[in-house]
C-alpha cells in the first residue's frame, strides 16, 4: 500500500496503520474527511489563488491519510538536511564575501552574479552569525527503500509550515485512537524553537527582548493564512508596511500607543517588494528606508536579503559539489539527477527526451511556467521546445520517475498518488533545528507529479515515529 | 497595539452594528409596507428605509426609484451598494480577518460563519425567505457581539471594537428618530391618526423597544415619549444617551491602559454631560430635526477625533 511505485508490501512504518485500517468501518475515511473540510472551512485555512476571481479563497484539499517516516529514515533525513542547510547558509556568506566558491570554480561567476537573486546591495555585508536563511524548507522525494533526494531547495520565503501545524492538530481531533497506537514525535515545538531562532537572530543592541514582527504583504497575499497564523502563535504583532515606517536608519510600527522601535522582522514580502526606495519603486507593500536601517545593523531581516541566489534552480545542480566545498564531506542527501540546459551536450539530450521529463524554469515557483513532458499534450510538449530552444540559461530539466506515492484518500477508496515532502529547517547564531515532520504534499490527479497547492495538489500530516 | 490593528477592529464593530441596523430598517419597511393604507403608503415605506439608512443620494443617482424591489435589493445585497447588508458583513469579516490575530477563535468564527452563510443565503426573492434573511443577518450581530463580550480579554483590542459599534449605534438611532419624524407620514394622514401611531411602534420594535416603552411609560405610543426613550433614557441600551455613556466609558478604559487622556476622551466627556443636562421638552421646543442633525455633526467629529488620536 505505500512505497515505491508497484511495491506490494507495506513499509515497515505503516504497519499499524494498515492494521487499524483493517479494522476501522468502511466509511470512516469519508467521514472524518467530510469533518474535517467543516473545521478547515470554519477556520478559515485558506489559500488565494493568484488570477482566480471566482473562489478567490480556497481550501487545500486534505487527506486524512497520515504519511509516516520511520525513525531511522528521519535521523538520517535530519542530518541531511542540517548539513544542506549549513552550507546553504556558509554559501551564501560567501557569495557576499570573498567568493571563494566561484575563485574555486565550484559555480560559474556569471550563474552568481548576473543571476536575478543576487543582490548587490549585500555584498559585504555580515547578519548576526553569518546566517542568512534563518528559515528553510527544503522539498524532498522519495526515490527508493532509504533514499530521499532534494527536488528544490527554499531559502526565500517558504510558506506552508501552517498546515503542517493544522494538520496534525486535524489529525488529533479526527484519529485519538490513532495517536495512542502510535508513537509520533510532536510538530507542534516548531513555533517555539522558531520564536527563539528569530530571538536570537536580532541584531545585539536590542537586548533580551527584542521586538519581532511578522511582515505580510496583506490579506489578499495567498499565503496570509499562515502569516497571521504565525503571528498569533509566536505572539508577535503581524505587520503591513504601512504599519513600519523607517526615521534615522531605526524601524518603527505605529502603534496606538505612538512609535515602537522593531528589532526583527520576519518578512513574508519578497526581495523586489521589500523597499521601493531600494528594489522597486512601485511596491506599495514595503517599508521605504527599511534597506537602509538593514544595512546599518539596526533591525534583522529573516530571512536575509538576497537569499534567492541559492535556491535557484540553476544553483540547484551545484548544490553537491557547494556541500561538499564547505561541508568538506560527501552529501547526506543527493539532488535529483538534472540536466543544466546552459550546457550544449545537455540541452540536446533533454530536446530529445522531453515527452519524457520534467523541464522547470529556473527562476519559476509554485508549479507554474513547468512542463511534465509524460503528462503534455504533442502540442504543449513542441511549444515548450521553442521556449527551450530560444532560452536554454533559463531552463533545467529532471527525469520523472523519481516521486514515491502514499495511500491517499480518493472518493470511497485508497489509492497510490505521488507525494513529496517539505521540512522545516531553522538557523540561527544558536544553531540548526528541524521540526520533527513537515509537509506532506499529494498529487490528487492520479499519475500526476505536480503537488502545488495552487495546481490542484493536497497536504497530509506528516508522522516521524519515534522508535 | 498597532494602529491598523486598532482600526481594523473599530471597523469591525462598526460594519456589524450597520448590518443589524440595516435588517432592522428593512424589517420595519416590510412591515409598514403590508399595511392597509391609502395609494403611495407602501412606496413612502420603502423610501423612508433608503433615508433611514442614510443613502438617499446614491439610490437616486442609481437610476433606481423606491419600490419593495429595489429597496430590497439595494439595502441588502446591490454590489453597488457600498452600505449594503452584504457589504457591510464582508467589510467587516475583511476588517477582522486582516486582525485575526487580535480576535478570539469564537469571535472570529462568529463572523467567518456570518460570511460563509451570507454565500449560503444568496439574494432570496420571495418576500419570507427576506424576512428569514433579515432575521438571520439580527442573529448574526447577537452571535458575534456575545462572542466577544464572552470570549475576549478586556484589553485595547475589545474598547476598540466596542467603540466601533457604540459610535454607529449612536449614528444609526439618530437617523431613524428623524426619519420618522420628517419622511414617514403620506400627505393627507393626521399626526396622532392610526397610520402616525402605527408607524411610532413600527419604530419601536425596529429597535426592539415596543416592549421597554409599556414597562417604562405605562401609556400608549406618544411621540415625544417615544423621543424621550431614544435620546435621553439611559436604560434604553440604544438611547443616544446609552450610546454616548458607552463611548464615552471604553474611551476612559482606553486611557487608563494606556496612561494618558486625549482629545476623544475630553469631547466624548463633554458631550455627555450636556445630556445629563438635557430635557425632552426643550429639544422638542428648539426642533427635534435640528437636534438630531447637530447630533450627527458632533458624533462624527467625535468619530474624527477618535481616528486622530488612535487609528492613524
Amino acid at each position: 500500500m505505500s512505497g515505491t511505485p508497484g511495491s506490494a508490501t507495506v513499509r515497515k512504518s505503516y504497519r499499524t496503520l494498515a492494521r487499524w485500517l483493517e479494522t476501522a468501518p468502511p466509511d470512516l475515511l469519508q467521514a472524518r474527511s467530510r469533518q474535517a473540510e467543516l473545521f478547515f472551512r470554519r477556520m478559515g485555512v485558506t489559500f488565494a489563488v493568484y488570477g482566480d476571481v471566482e473562489s478567490n479563497e480556497r481550501l487545500i484539499p486534505f487527506d486524512v491519510v497520515p504519511r509516516i517516516i520511520g525513525a531511522a529514515e528521519w535521523e538520517h533525513l535530519e542530518k541531511g538536511l542540517k548539513q544542506r542547510v549549513s552550507a546553504l547558509n556558509a554559501f551564501l556568506k560567501d557569495i557576499y564575501g570573498p567568493q571563494d566558491c566561484i575563485k574555486a570554480g565550484i559555480v560559474p561567476a556569471d550563474l552568481i552574479l548576473t543571476n536575478p537573486h543576487y543582490r548587490p546591495e549585500m555584498q559585504g555585508r555580515r547578519p548576526p552569525g553569518d546566517i542568512w536563511t534563518h528559515i528553510c524548507g527544503v522539498d524532498l522525494v522519495r526515490t527508493g527503500e532509504d533514499g530521499f533526494l532534494v527536488l528544490e531547495d527554499n531559502c526565500r520565503t517558504p510558506s506552508g509550515v501552517s498546515y503542517m501545524l493544522e494538520n496534525r492538530e486535524m489529525m488529533m481531533r479526527l484519529f485519538p485512537d490513532l495517536f495512542a497506537e502510535h508513537r509520533i514525535r510532536p510538530v507542534e515545538t516548531y513555533t517555539d524553537m522558531l520564536l527563539a531562532s528569530l530571538r536570537a537572530s536580532a541584531p545585539e543592541h536590542a537586548g533580551a527582548d527584542p521586538t519581532i514582527v511578522v511582515l505580510t504583504p496583506g490579506p489578499y497575499n495567498s499565503a496570509y493564512y499562515e502569516h497571521s497564523f504565525l503571528a498569533d502563535k509566536l505572539g508577535v504583532e503581524l505587520v503591513e508596511g504601512r504599519d513600519l515606517f523607517v526615521n534615522d536608519d531605526i524601524v518603527f510600527m505605529r502603534t496606538t500607543e505612538g512609535p515602537k522601535q522593531v528589532d526583527v522582522v520576519y518578512r513574508r514580502v519578497d526581495d523586489d517588494w521589500l523597499d521601493p526606495l531600494t528594489f522597486r519603486p512601485d511596491s506599495t507593500v514595503g517599508v521605504p528606508g527599511i534597506m537602509a536601517a538593514y544595512a546599518a545593523g539596526n533591525v534583522t531581516l529573516t530571512n536575509a536579503v538576497g537569499t534567492g541566489v541559492a535556491d535557484d534552480k540553476a544553483v540547484y545542480t551545484y548544490m553537491p559539489e557547494i556541500i561538499r566545498f564547505f561541508s568538506g564531506g560527501d552529501p547526506i542527501l543527493g539532488n535529483v539527477p538534472t540536466w543544466r540546459c546552459r550546457e550544449p551536450d545537455a540541452l540536446k539530450e533533454v530536446l530529445d527526451r522531453l515527452p519524457e521529463l520534467v523541464v522547470k524554469e529556473v527562476g519559476g515557483s509554485g508549479g507554474y511556467g513547468m512542463l511534465v513532458g509524460p503528462a503534455a499534450t504533442k502540442a504543449e510538449i513542441e511549444d515548450f521546445r521553442k521556449k527551450l530552444e530560444a532560452d536554454p540559461d533559463d531552463f533545467i530539466a529532471q527525469p520523472t520517475l523519481s516521486l514515491s506515492t502514499a495511500p491517499t484518500l480518493c472518493g470511497t477508496e485508497l489509492q497510490s498518488r505521488h507525494v513529496d515532502l517539505r521540512p522545516f529547517v531553522l538557523s540561527s547564531p544558536a544553531g540548526v533545528r528541524v521540526a520533527p515532520g513537515g509537509l506532506t504534499r499529494v498529487a490528487l490527479k492520479a499519475g500526476s507529479l505536480v503537488v502545488n497547492s495552487s495546481q490542484g495538489g493536497g497536504t497530509k500530516d506528516t508522522w516521524v515515529l519515534d522508535d | 497595539m498597532l494602529s491598523r490593528t486598532a482600526e481594523s477592529l473599530y471597523w469591525t464593530g462598526r460594519y456589524m452594528e450597520r448590518a443589524d441596523f440595516l435588517a432592522r430598517i428593512l424589517e420595519a419597511a416590510v412591515r409598514l409596507a403590508a399595511l392597509p393604507a391609502r395609494d403611495g403608503a407602501a412606496a413612502t415605506a420603502w423610501a423612508s428605509a433608503i433615508a433611514s439608512a442614510g443613502v438617499s443620494r446614491a439610490f437616486a443617482a442609481s437610476a433606481r426609484t423606491p419600490s419593495e424591489k429595489s429597496v430590497r435589493e439595494y439595502l441588502a445585497f446591490a454590489p453597488d451598494n457600498p452600505s449594503s447588508i452584504r457589504a457591510c458583513i464582508n467589510a467587516a469579516r475583511t476588517n477582522a480577518r486582516s486582525v485575526r490575530t487580535a480576535l478570539t477563535i469564537e469571535l472570529w468564527e462568529s463572523i467567518n460563519g456570518a460570511w460563509n452563510g451570507l454565500n449560503d443565503f444568496g439574494e432570496p426573492t420571495k418576500r419570507d425567505d427576506f424576512v428569514r434573511f433579515l432575521e438571520w443577518v439580527k442573529g448574526v450581530s447577537l452571535a458575534v457581539e456575545g462572542a466577544s463580550s464572552r470570549t475576549m480579554l478586556r484589553n485595547d483590542a475589545y474598547w476598540f471594537l466596542r467603540l466601533g459599534g457604540a459610535i454607529e449605534r449612536a449614528d444609526n438611532t439618530a437617523r431613524l428618530l428623524d426619519v420618522k419624524y420628517h419622511l414617514l407620514l403620506p400627505a393627507g394622514e393626521r399626526v396622532g391618526g392610526q397610520l402616525d401611531y402605527f408607524q411610532w411602534t413600527t419604530l419601536l420594535r425596529e429597535v426592539s423597544a415596543l416592549t421597554a416603552y409599556r414597562w417604562v411609560y405605562r401609556e400608549s405610543v406618544r411621540p415625544w415619549l417615544v423621543a424621550d426613550l431614544l435620546v435621553l433614557n439611559r436604560q434604553m441600551p440604544r438611547s443616544l444617551a446609552s450610546c454616548q455613556a458607552m463611548i464615552v466609558s471604553y474611551l476612559e478604559r482606553l486611557a487608563a491602559d494606556y496612561g494618558r487622556r486625549g482629545p476623544a476622551q475630553r469631547l466624548a466627556s463633554a458631550r455627555l454631560t450636556q445630556f445629563n443636562e438635557a430635557r425632552i421638552e426643550d429639544i422638542f421646543q428648539s426642533g427635534l430635526h435640528e437636534y438630531i442633525l447637530a447630533f450627527l455633526g458632533e458624533n462624527n467629529a467625535l468619530a474624527n477625533a477618535i481616528h486622530d488620536q488612535y487609528l492613524v
